[in-house]
C-alpha cells in the first residue's frame, strides 16, 4: 500500500469540497432558485421606499469632499463613427429626445438642454461593485423636461436609450416615477465644474442619487415614456438586469 | 426547567433530572433559542460566503466617504506576477494559492481576491453573490429579532447571557481563562451555566457583531443613506461602514472558529444534541 494516511485524508477533503461545491453550483443554478431568491428584490424595495418616502434626499457633500479622481466605469469610450463624430463636433449637434407616452414629444440640443434652469450637486456615487467616488454634477432636472413635455397618465416608466454599447448590446437603464420626479434626478451635462467627460458619459447622464451607478445611465440619446418594462431588451428593465440578473432597483 | 409549553422539545431521555452518580440531564436550550441558533448558522453562513465574492468584485477597503481605485487603500487583496498578495497598509504578505492567485476546482488559475470554495457561486458572479446575500439578509435579520424579542420575555438574556458582578472580578476571569487553556471544562451543577468567557463571546456576538454588521450593512445603501443619514455619520462614511461590515464579518469568523473548537472539546454529540433538542447530559463531577 502506497497511499499514506495523509493523502487519503487530503483526497477525501478536496473530493468532498468538490462535490459541495458543485452542487452549491447546482443549486444556484436551479430557475426555482433564482426566482424565490429574487422575491427579496421586491420586498427590498418596498420597505425602502416606505422607509425614505419619495422625497427623501441622498446626502450631498462640499467641495471640500471630492473625490481627487472620479473614476470612470462601464464604457470608457462608446465605439463607432456616429458618437465619434458628435465628440469631434463637441456634441454640437447632439439630440436627447424624449417621446412615447407624453403629449408633446421632443427633441432637444445640447445648447437648449445647458440653457435651460440647472441643479448642482455634489453627491456621492456608489458603483455596485463596492467603490464610491463623490463629484459635482450639473443638469437640468428631469422633472423639468418632462413638465414640458408631459407625461400621459398611462406612463409608468423611462427608459434611458444610450449611445454605447456593451458587449454586443445597445445599454438602457429605467426608472420608475418615484425617481424621475424626485428633486435629485437630473440630467447631467456638467462634473465638478467642467462639461461631462466623454468617459463619465457625454454629453448627457442620468443621475439617480438613490440607486447604485449602473441605473445612471451614460451617453443618453432617448427617453421613453412606456407603461411597461416588456417591450424592451429582454424586458426587465435595463442591460445588466437583462443579461446578468442584476436587481432593477438597485436602492443597496 | 419546564417543558410543558415547549412545542420543539422532543421526548426527555429517561434519565430526565434524576441525579445518577452526578450525571443528569438539563433542559438546557430554549426552543426560540435553538430555532435561531440553526436558522442564524445558515444565514450566516450563506452571508459570509456571497459577501466574500461581492469583496471579490472590488477587492479594497478605504476609510472615509469615497474610496476606488486611484484612492488609497487600507487593505487590498490582489496579485502581482505569480504571486498572491495580502496589502494591509505598508505590510505585503504572501498569500499565492488561498488569496489574489489560485486555481480552481478545474485546475484553472484565477486572479480573485478570494478563492472558489469560500464563495458564493464558486465561480466569479457579483450578480448572484447579491441574490444571496440580500435573501439571506432578510432572513439574518428577521430571525435575529425574533430571537431578541423572544430572549427578552422568556429571560434568556437576563438570566443566562448577562454577567452577573462576581463573574465580572478579574480573578473570576483569570481563573476561567486558566480553566480554558487548561482544557477543564465545568462538571455537574455547573455545568448547567454559562462561563463568563462564554457569556462574553455570546454577547459580543449577539449584542455587537450581528447590530454592528446589519448596520454597517444598510449604510452601504445609497437609498438608505437618504432616509437615515444619520447612519453615515454614526460610522464615518460609506467606505468606513464597508470596512466596518468586513472588519465585523471577520469578527464572526474568528467566532465560529474557537465555538467549533470549543464545542468538539467540550463533547460535540452531547452538546449538538442540547442545540437541536434542548436536552443536554451533565458532565460528571471528577470528585
Amino acid at each position: 500500500m502506497t497511499i499514506s494516511r495523509r493523502r487519503l485524508l487530503s483526497g477525501l477533503a478536496v473530493t468532498t469540497g468538490g462535490l459541495l461545491l458543485s452542487a452549491c453550483d447546482k443549486i444556484n443554478a436551479l430557475p426555482s432558485v433564482r426566482s424565490a431568491l429574487k422575491s427579496a428584490e421586491g420586498l427590498t424595495m418596498r420597505s425602502q421606499r416606505v422607509i425614505a418616502g419619495r422625497d427623501a434626499l441622498a446626502p450631498e457633500f462640499t467641495a471640500a469632499d471630492l473625490s481627487p479622481v472620479f473614476r470612470s466605469n462601464g464604457t470608457y469610450q462608446p465605439a463607432g463613427s456616429a458618437y465619434e463624430a458628435h465628440r469631434q463636433a463637441g456634441f454640437a449637434d447632439w439630440k436627447l429626445s424624449i417621446a412615447g407616452l407624453v403629449q408633446r414629444p421632443l427633441s432637444l440640443s445640447m445648447a437648449q438642454i445647458r440653457s435651460m434652469p440647472a441643479r448642482t450637486q455634489i453627491t456621492r456615487h456608489d458603483c455596485v461593485e463596492g467603490w464610491s467616488a463623490i463629484g459635482q454634477w450639473t443638469g437640468v432636472p428631469l422633472k423639468l423636461l418632462l413638465d414640458m413635455a408631459g407625461l400621459r397618465s398611462s406612463a409608468r416608466y423611462l427608459i434611458f436609450r444610450c449611445a454605447d454599447r456593451y458587449g454586443a448590446m445597445p445599454y438602457y437603464e429605467s426608472i420608475d416615477l418615484i425617481d424621475a420626479f424626485h428633486p435629485q434626478t437630473i440630467m447631467a451635462w456638467g462634473l465638478n465644474g467642467a462639461l461631462l467627460p466623454v468617459g463619465n458619459g457625454a454629453p448627457i447622464r442620468l443621475r439617480v442619487e438613490r440607486q447604485l451607478g449602473y441605473k445612471h445611465a451614460k451617453y443618453v440619446e432617448h427617453i421613453q415614456a412606456v407603461d411597461s418594462l416588456n417591450e424592451y431588451g429582454l424586458g426587465k428593465g435595463g442591460y445588466w438586469e437583462d443579461h446578468h440578473d442584476y436587481a432593477w432597483y438597485a436602492g443597496i | 426547567m419546564t417543558t410543558a409549553e415547549d412545542p420543539m422539545s422532543a421526548t426527555p431521555p429517561p434519565m430526565e433530572r434524576t441525579a445518577d452518580g452526578g450525571r443528569c440531564w438539563v433542559k438546557r436550550h430554549r426552543w426560540p433559542t435553538r430555532l435561531w441558533h440553526w436558522v442564524n448558522a445558515v444565514a450566516m453562513l450563506v452571508m459570509l460566503m456571497s459577501g466574500l465574492m461581492i469583496f471579490n468584485a472590488h477587492p479594497r477597503l478605504y476609510w472615509g466617504d469615497y474610496g476606488a481605485n486611484s484612492d488609497k487603500a487600507w487593505l487590498q487583496i490582489g496579485s502581482r506576477g505569480d504571486k498572491g498578495l495580502l496589502v494591509l497598509g505598508k505590510e505585503r504578505f504572501e498569500t499565492t494559492g488561498v488569496l489574489g492567485l489560485w486555481t480552481d476546482a478545474k485546475g484553472i488559475e484565477r486572479r480573485r481576491a478570494f478563492p472558489g470554495w469560500a464563495t458564493i457561486p464558486s465561480s466569479y458572479s457579483l450578480a448572484d453573490a447579491r441574490l444571496w446575500h440580500f435573501f439571506f439578509a432578510w432572513i439574518l435579520v428577521g430571525s435575529a429579532m425574533f430571537f431578541f424579542v423572544a430572549s427578552l420575555l422568556n429571560g434568556h438574556f437576563r438570566t443566562d447571557l448577562l454577567p452577573i458582578r462576581h463573574e465580572l472580578a478579574l480573578r473570576h476571569i483569570w481563573a476561567d481563562i486558566v480553566a480554558h487553556v487548561r482544557l477543564r471544562f465545568p462538571t455537574g451543577a455547573a455545568a448547567k451555566r454559562y462561563g463568563i468567557l462564554q457569556k462574553v463571546a455570546y454577547l459580543s456576538v449577539i449584542a455587537l457583531l450581528l447590530p454592528l454588521i446589519i448596520l454597517t450593512g444598510l449604510t452601504m445603501s445609497p437609498a438608505m443613506n437618504a432616509a437615515w443619514p444619520w447612519l453615515l455619520d454614526l460610522f464615518g462614511g460609506r467606505q468606513s461602514a464597508r470596512s466596518v461590515h468586513f472588519l465585523c464579518a471577520a469578527g464572526l469568523v474568528l467566532f465560529f472558529l474557537v465555538h467549533i473548537a470549543m464545542v468538539v472539546l467540550a463533547g460535540p454529540i452531547n452538546e449538538v444534541r442540547s442545540m437541536i433538542t434542548g436536552w443536554y447530559r451533565l458532565p460528571e463531577d471528577k470528585a
